[in-house]
């Protein structure tokens, strides 16, 4: 099936992105697709390549773009509320892209089932 | 049947997808963010022909009261919005009761006309839907 | 329809909201925070017991033990992991997470 996930809350303060993250590495494994990956609220910060979390912990940001490169996973940014927190093009982290709103929309259309993960 | 044609029934059917999209708001307003972004949600989901409505319980149900003044927290005062949702074809917006009576607002003191329904029957709308988006 | 909770039952009140709400057919499950509210002796214990005469209740195990919580699941409630999760939102049309 092809699965949408929406992610509200940035790296590290709150378990979303995490919770998310293994959620969308269960769900590869069992042969579904993660049609698109749709950040918004606070969870723009999960695109940032500026992110440098200590050496013993997870680095969040590179997951994502793991996932991006390994299974071609679309991570779509929300623009608006990138901009409201500083997240543009010259911070994107690879295999995030920056779009409109439309894109969680069109998230909820073409896929199969949307999963929220949030605060 | 030409591959043009084809084309064409096949663009026609994929324009033809309309969802239920339930917003389900449960989140006062200007403590967080989620009432503000998720309201700009609902203004973009408009424009996709989707089957949209709005859902207001527990705390939510404080987005929708009139005589909110922001001016002296020095925060954008987005209440207004809600009555331009008729402009843009979002005109289910549904209320739950209990939650109404547990703060102990009244429908008159909300800023638009809503549908106040019962928990169970909200329970039963959030059923019906295909698509649930939370903030 | 699958209900998605993540908050502890003693902090917020989202469980209760969903448990009013969640109907026979439908199932509810307990991920983050939210895994308290499937532990013994915890205050949300009775109408998670209550909840689970109409359809089943899940907690996710790795919230769980990374919580100390692994052996300490009410009778009743059903443990999976990531992949469980992944088939609880195929085998559900929509799910809706209370956040």
């Amino acid at each position: 099936m092809n699965i949408g996930l929406l992610i509200n809350e940035g790296p590290y303060s709150h378990q979303a992105a995490d919770s998310a993250w293994q959620f969308a590495k269960a769900a590869l494994a069992r042969g579904h697709r993660i049609q698109r990956v749709f950040f918004y609220n606070d969870g723009v910060h999960n695109a940032t390549k500026l992110t440098e979390p200590p050496q013993d912990d997870r680095h969040i940001v590179n997951r994502w773009s793991r996932l991006a490169e390994e299974h071609g996973t679309d991570l779509v940014v929300c623009v608006a509320a990138g901009l409201r927190r500083g997240l543009v093009e010259e911070n994107l982290a690879p295999g995030f892209r920056i779009s409109g709103l439309g894109q969680l929309v069109e998230a909820g259309i073409e896929s199969d089932r949307l999963v929220v993960f949030g605060d | 049947m030409t591959q043009v044609a084809e084309d064409i029934e096949r663009e026609a059917g994929a324009e033809a997808v309309v969802k239920k999209f339930m917003f389900v708001n449960r989140k006062a307003p200007h403590g967080t963010i989620y009432a503000l972004e998720g309201l700009e949600v609902v203004l973009i989901s408009a424009a996709f022909d989707q089957d949209v409505s709005l859902a207001f319980l527990d705390d939510g149900v404080y987005q929708l009261l009139k005589g909110q003044e922001t001016k002296a927290i020095g925060v954008k005062n987005f209440s207004p919005t809600y009555r331009a949702l008729e402009g843009y074809d979002v005109e289910k917006l549904y209320v739950e009761r209990e939650s109404l009576e547990a703060r102990g607002i009244s429908e008159q003191q909300l800023l638009v006309a809503v549908q106040v329904v019962s928990a169970g029957e909200m329970a039963e709308l959030m059923e019906q839907q295909d698509v649930i988006i939370s903030s | 329809m699958l209900h998605i909770v993540n908050k502890s039952p003693t902090e917020r009140s989202a469980l209760a909201s969903c448990l009013a709400h969640a109907r026979k057919g439908g199932a509810v499950l307990l991920i983050e925070d939210a895994v308290y509210a499937a532990t013994k002796g915890s205050a949300a214990q009775a109408s998670v017991e209550r909840a689970l005469r109409e359809l089943p209740v899940y907690a996710l195990g790795p919230d769980l033990d990374a919580r100390g919580m692994g052996a300490s699941v009410i009778d009743g409630v059903k443990v999976v992991d990531y992949g469980g999760f992944v088939d609880l939102v195929i085998e559900h049309r929509t799910s809706q997470s209370w956040l």
